[in-house]
């Protein structure tokens, strides 16, 4: 009865969502937002769930002291003081909150996202060695699409943003579009193994 | 009389001291596969409606449920505009609509529509093609699923990365270093989140086998749940429920690249043998796989994510491109269920390229009726 009564859940779950997706009438149609919706609702009260088990490994890590221990504490810091200022002087504009948000936490996400730029470069010299014809292919594509979109491309041939362009539309598109035609089938494959209780593992192994 | 280069003349700048000429064929009609409460008005614009003049500036829709009744103004629409939707109608009722050109000073006189009424309808028709091939992908699914209940023997072909994944744990074993999996950055109501959470119910049986540590950091509160709730089943069915920690299904931060940051770091203080990507994955899948790489574990990626699978492919000794992600679990277990499954979603595929390489061939012979007949609405 334990796992009878998820099985079920997914089932008439699964069932409505695709219900809803051929027939508009009410209340077929309203279907999809009100599931948001709860599910919107279980992620806010999940949201606790997250946060006792941040507080619970990082006490334990301070409590044990294992190597690099001391993040623990600049990361229950960060979260103490986030809150309190929250919960003092809320989240709007001109508040601490809203000055810790904007010079603290953006500059920090941008910093990681800015490392980028550096993974790109060296994930691309170890791709573009052409070692193999796939390789040189790749190597040339590359080349052909990067010169194409800057100005230099124009100024050495006219028609190097041409080729760059037809690279990206037919063969890059086709290859684009044949993956997500698999990748469509495999949605639908592994949505009905799952409304069907074939698969299961998310539920408790076989 | 030219001004800044600009025909003047050729310009009915302010309003005439006619009233512009009116709309024509006013026709309203009930907006299609909907859920009710919408009719569709359109109609001919004004001979007035030129480029050249401001004679129309606008289009006026009134409405009204008797023909000699009191219409009322419902909106507008721009000049050149020849379709309003009304989105304020009650079901069953009738409804008559005026239009009038404007120059917002003199309005044209009337153009009247019909009675209409708008209704909800029960099957959405621009759907029909979408019908008829999930119809016939899940026909596929199930025949082959109740073919490998009789114990028919189904050849699968070999996916690289998914035969790696005993090679990685058995690694990861020897060196006597920790399994990171990544369930990505998506919630549980991603269809890739539920494939990597399925997967790694898998991992972690061979890990728990195997007594090495399984790492499970998470982006979202629920997948920490599920994976929790995943890797303790898969632990006890392996017999090694002692050697289940909680602890190391984590929950890490809802921000991107904040997690990305944690998982980096978790990377190098771990040093994982292993390192699996399984789900969905933005930005911050370089950044990852990057340095990942850079601790010299073995990695094994799988996502859906067209715009990532370069990075992946670059940066990971193995890639699941796109639907492999999906086939994971079924190949893994090798259930006859599940790999029967596989086999009706790969006959679909051959049905679907047949289609296309069909559908090419008539389109490139004038048959051009098969575009509408496969278009979704």
């Amino acid at each position: 009865m334990k796992k009878q009564i998820p099985l079920i859940i997914t089932f008439i779950a699964g069932m409505v969502m695709i219900l809803q997706f051929f027939i508009p009438h009410r209340p077929f149609s309203d279907l999809q937002q009100l599931f948001n919706t709860w599910f919107l609702i279980i992620t806010v009260f999940a949201m606790i769930l997250g946060l006792g088990n941040l507080f619970k490994v990082h006490t334990k890590r301070l409590q044990r002291r294992p190597k690099g221990w001391w993040y623990s504490i600049v990361l229950l810091a960060g979260f103490a003081i986030m809150f309190i200022v929250g919960m003092i002087w809320g989240p709007a504009r001109g508040t601490p909150f809203d000055y810790l948000f904007w010079n603290v936490h953006l500059p920090m996400s941008s910093m990681m996202f800015a490392l980028l730029a550096f993974f790109v470069a060296s994930a691309s010299y170890r791709a573009f060695r052409a070692r193999t014809p796939e390789a040189t292919l790749l190597l040339v594509s590359a080349i052909l699409v990067m010169i194409g979109r800057v100005p230099l491309g124009n100024y050495i041939w006219d028609k190097l943003p041409l080729i760059g362009d037809w690279i990206m539309s037919y063969p890059n598109m086709a290859g684009q579009r044949a993956i997500m035609i698999g990748i469509a089938l495999g949605i639908v494959s592994t949505s009905l193994r799952i409304i069907l209780g074939i698969e299961r593992t998310y539920l408790s192994g076989k | 009389m030219l001004v800044a280069g600009i025909n003047v003349e050729a310009f009915e700048v302010l309003s005439s001291s006619e009233p512009p000429v009116s709309p024509t064929e006013v026709l309203a009609k009930d907006k299609p596969n909907d859920a009710g409460g919408s009719i569709i008005v359109t109609w001919r614009k004004s001979d007035d409606d030129v480029e050249e003049n401001e004679l129309v500036k606008e289009y006026l829709v009134f409405r009204s449920s008797a023909l000699d009744g009191e219409f009322e103004l419902i909106g507008t629409a721009n000049k050149g505009f020849e379709k309003f939707v009304d989105g304020t109608t009650i079901d069953g009722t009738q409804y008559y609509y005026m239009v009038k050109a404007s120059d917002r000073v003199l309005h044209s006189p009337p153009a009247t529509s019909e009675a209409v009424s708008s209704s909800a309808q029960w099957f959405h028709s621009g759907r029909i093609s979408m019908l008829v091939a999930t119809v016939m992908i899940c026909f596929l699914i199930l025949w082959f699923i109740r073919k490998a209940k009789k114990g028919k023997e189904l050849y699968i072909r070999p996916i690289a990365g998914l035969e790696a994944v005993d090679d990685a744990v058995g690694r990861a074993t020897e060196m006597g270093k920790p399994i990171m999996y990544i369930p990505g950055i998506a919630d549980m109501d991603d269809i890739q989140t539920i494939a990597s959470v399925i997967i790694l119910g898998r991992v972690a049986r061979k890990a728990a086998q195997y007594e090495t540590s399984l790492l499970v950091p998470c982006c979202r509160s629920i997948v920490m749940s599920a994976a929790q709730e995943t890797v303790k089943e898969a632990y006890i069915s392996a017999g090694r429920s002692d050697a289940y920690d909680a602890d190391k299904i984590r929950y890490l931060t809802d921000d991107q690249f904040g997690y990305a940051a944690g998982v980096d770091g978790m990377m190098l203080r771990e040093k994982p043998g292993a390192i699996f990507y399984m789900g969905t994955f933005y930005a911050e899948s370089l950044i990852l796989a990057e340095t990942g790489h850079s601790t010299g574990a073995i990695q094994i990626a799988g996502t859906a994510m067209p715009s990532q699978l370069p990075f992946f492919i670059t940066a990971c000794d193995y890639t699941l491109i796109g639907e492999e992600l999906f086939a994971a679990s079924a190949y893994l277990s090798k259930e006859p269920l599940l790999l029967g499954s596989l086999k009706g979603q790969d006959m679909g595929k051959a049905i679907i390229i047949a289609i296309l390489v069909g559908g090419v061939i008539l389109v490139s012979l004038g048959f051009t009726k098969i575009i509408a007949w496969l278009a979704t609405g």
